[in-house]
């Protein structure tokens, strides 16, 4: 038994679907081939602005996939492009423009005069002759090639195949890869550029290249193909690792461009170049695993790639995709598997076979083995009728295998080896011999006892006390008979004041059971008593029925809490949505200011404490006060002055103090007003010492 | 008899004033000041009785200005008093002297207390 607060329990839970997600990610879901959704995306990514693309290079990209994907409602751009077709044909425009153009002109067939191809190709021969970049070498050749298509009649075949071809491949590097221009940087990107133009020249050429000289680019294709990246699950791609001079290249452009120079080279030069199966399956699996990628460039490198892999001279990949990978054991579904071209078109004849299927649980044995799969001619797929009695609900990984009936195909076609594929089987699984009782702690006698059907809707209400037993049990069948534990069994009891606890239901084979014994449970119960509402939740992703059902209520009766050590309650868990919420309002509280006087009552003191200064200043003229004694010389008179005024002095500062000054300037101040006071004080009171004493002794 | 009471007590005040006319009248200044300034501090706490403490500090120190004076003059009718002979040397000067410096002093004192 075990008791989670609520924390522990949400971690339990998290864990739980961790260790789900890792047990599926040994078998990872197979990309489907291309479908409709590709063909919206193209129309969606090529969509013409005012009736035309943006550059021909566009418009060659948009008309090329519409092509592969045979898109039936494409736009019609004919009418605003072949001008510009024929525009920069005229024209002395750059390599890639024309390269872009004569792309162009071979989907559209706009109406060129052959006059202009004659023109451009005796220009293209001169640029071929003159070329020392890579890249002007693979425009201006792969512009010759769409001449030769485009104008049967005009004369494009090379003079001195032989030194383009040598000069093109001067440029190779020993790991398969090729330089843009003599620069040491080299490019894998650059590679598939090369062998394009190199495939071009061997189609151009007006005499047969040397084989050797072939051979040697056989052999720097299978060096590329070793510097090839890998995932795990099989897919294989090319990747730009060192950025030179030159744009950077994704690894799906670099890839494509590989692609396209490897199977040009393959379908123009005689035999066969021995490139694994596997690899080329995964670049297949590569480009399908894109999905639909959001950006034009890449949807058409993808598409483009994937239909020069469709009907490549090496090998052919099969996809072997599944239309679902839930089955359930209630519907009695069937076991569907499709096997066809990376653009989804028929395969050859072939059987499907399940080499064995095993439970994630138990890897070790198998529940089928050796099954061959019917193939169902209307539907297309390879049906597997009847799922044994040995495949219960649970996770499975199904591993199928392509067979071709044409015993050569295996020359022609990739199918893979073994493919593994995740399958979910689910069911309802049966709920059984739910018990809930109230036990005597020290007998075990039984005080009361309840059935439930908890497919239904039973509800009980119990009432215990502290030195009393709960104890709840029910069963779980699977389909097949067997035990099932869910990832999920938990009771929860919940207080009427929001606090809730709650608990891992165990299982000892079928029985699931668990006992509470209130004794133990008093202190983390918090004392509490009163009623409790029970809750069961039983959940599993594989088990059809999951519920969660509130089972009733428990009225329990709990001791007081010892004052000593009365444990505090903790605060209940905050709904982690209400933190999204508004906040409280913050009300500020200020200081109420304090009651004050009237203020009429407040001037009638200020005059009332003048009172007694008049009263002083009448008494001191009923004493008949005189300033006789106020000195009469010069000297005196001035330092009497001076005293009077340096007090009136201090005392304006003291009340400039009081009104603004701060403490240091009124001390500073004060200091100096203090020496003159103290100066001049001096000096009048001891002239007034000196005369009287003066009067005295005279 | 209360009338031979009454007459007693005026007999009484009599003798008193009549002897408070020979004091000198210098001393009767410096009475007539502290008189002063106890008026004006009963009249604040008068007011303090009528409308509450608040602000308490002003009040403190509007009474204490007022007792303190008072206090610094008592102080100064002592030194100034020829009957005194304890003080027969120093002169009244040098005692108005140090009247003023703790005048200074204190009202520093309150002018920093009155908030």
């Amino acid at each position: 038994m075990l008791l989670l607060p609520r924390m522990s329990s949400n971690l339990a839970r998290l864990l739980l679907l961790l260790l789900f997600a890792f047990s599926i990610c040994d078998a990872v879901a197979l990309p489907g081939p291309i479908s409709d959704r590709h063909r919206s995306a193209a129309l969606e990514l090529f969509a013409p602005q005012h009736g035309s693309f943006a550059s021909l290079e566009e418009s060659y990209e948009a008309l090329r996939i519409f092509e592969i994907l045979a898109v039936r409602e494409k736009p019609d751009v004919r009418a605003t492009t072949c001008p510009k077709v024929l525009e920069n044909l005229v024209s002395s425009t750059p390599l890639k423009d024309l390269f872009y153009a004569l792309k162009v002109n071979g989907i559209l067939k706009c109406k060129v005069n052959g006059d202009i191809f004659k023109d451009i190709a005796s220009r293209l021969k001169a640029t071929v002759k003159d070329a020392k970049t890579l890249v002007d070498l693979y425009y201006s050749i792969g512009s010759l090639l769409l001449i030769k298509d485009q104008a049967s009649d005009v004369d494009v075949l090379l003079a001195d195949a032989d030194g383009t071809f040598h000069s093109i491949k001067a440029l190779s590097q020993s790991d398969g890869k090729w330089r843009y221009t003599d620069k040491p940087e080299s490019s894998t990107y650059a590679a598939g550029l090369a062998l394009e133009a190199l495939a071009g020249v061997i189609t151009l050429a007006s005499s047969e290249i040397d084989q050797s000289r072939v051979n040697l680019v056989k052999n720097d294709i299978l060096k590329l193909f070793d510097s090839i990246e890998k995932y795990d699950d099989g897919t294989f791609y090319f990747d730009e690792k060192l950025v030179g001079g030159h744009e950077h290249q994704g690894s799906i452009s670099t890839t494509s461009s590989v692609v396209r120079g490897v199977f040009a080279f393959a379908a123009v030069t005689s035999g066969k170049i021995n490139l694994p199966g596997d690899k080329i399956l995964g670049l297949a699996k590569f480009f399908l695993g894109i999905g639909i990628p959001g950006d034009a460039k890449d949807l058409f490198n993808q598409i483009e790639s994937l239909a020069l892999l469709e009907s490549n001279r090496i090998s052919i990949p099969l996809i072997l995709s599944l239309p679902a990978s839930v089955y359930s054991l209630s519907n009695k579904d069937k076991l569907k598997v499709r096997v066809n071209t990376v653009l989804g078109s028929a395969a050859p004849p072939l059987t499907v076979k399940l080499v064995r299927a095993f439970s994630t649980v138990a890897k070790d044995s198998a529940v089928i083995q050796n099954k061959d799969l019917k193939y169902d001619q209307n539907s297309g797929h390879h049906v597997l009728d009847v799922l044994p009695d040995e495949v219960d609900v649970g996770i499975y990984v199904f591993v199928f295998e392509m067979v071709l009936h044409d015993a050569d195909g295996e020359k022609v076609y990739a199918t893979g080896g073994q493919i593994h594929v995740p399958i979910y089987v689910t069911g309802i699984v049966k709920v059984s011999n739910a018990e809930i009782a109230v036990l005597d702690n020290d007998l075990g006698s039984i005080e009361t006892q309840k059935t439930l059907d908890l497919a239904g809707n039973d509800i009980v209400s119990l009432s215990a006390n502290h030195l009393q037993k709960f104890r709840f049990s029910f069963q779980l069948t699977t389909p097949r008979g067997h035990a099932f534990k869910p990832h999920q069994a938990f009771l929860k009891l919940k207080h009427e004041t929001k606090y809730e606890h709650i608990f891992v239901v165990g299982n000892a084979g079928k029985k699931f059971e668990i006992v509470l014994d209130f004794l133990g449970l008093v202190e983390k119960f918090y004392y509490l008593s009163g009623r409790y509402d029970i809750e069961l939740t039983v959940g599993d992703a594989v088990m059809e029925n999951s519920f969660l059902r509130p089972l009733g209520h428990l009225e329990l009766d709990l001791p007081e809490a010892p004052t000593s050590k009365a444990p505090r309650l903790p605060p209940l868990a905050v709904d982690p949505y209400t933190r999204y919420g508004p906040k409280a309002e913050i009300t500020h509280l200020f200081r109420t200011p304090e009651k004050r006087p009237p203020t009429q009552l407040s001037l009638i003191f200020l005059s009332l404490t003048l009172l007694p200064l008049i009263g002083f200043l009448v008494g001191l003229l009923r004493l008949g006060v005189n300033l006789r004694n106020f000195p009469s010389s010069a000297a005196p008179a001035t330092y009497a002055i001076l005293f009077h005024l340096g007090i009136a002095a201090v005392l304006v500062l003291y009340v400039l103090f009081w009104l603004k000054l701060d403490l240091f300037t009124t001390l500073k101040t004060t200091a100096l007003l203090g020496v003159f006071l103290l100066f001049v004080g001096h000096r009048i009171l001891s002239h007034l010492a000196t005369t009287s004493a003066k009067l005295k002794s005279a | 008899m209360a009338r031979s009471t009454s007459k007693d007590a005026q007999d009484l005040f009599r003798a008193l004033w009549s002897a408070y006319s020979a004091t000198p009248t210098n001393l009767k200044i410096i009475d007539l000041y502290v008189m002063y300034a106890v008026f004006t501090a009963l009249i604040q706490v008068v007011y303090m009785a009528m409308v509450g403490s608040f602000p308490f500090n002003s009040f403190l120190s509007g009474v204490l200005s007022c007792v303190g004076t008072a206090v610094l003059a008592v102080c100064l009718r002592i030194q100034v008093n020829k009957e005194n002979k304890e003080f027969k040397d120093l002169a009244p000067e040098r005692a108005f002297a140090d009247f003023v410096l703790c005048n200074l002093v204190l009202h520093l004192v309150i002018m920093n207390f009155l908030g």
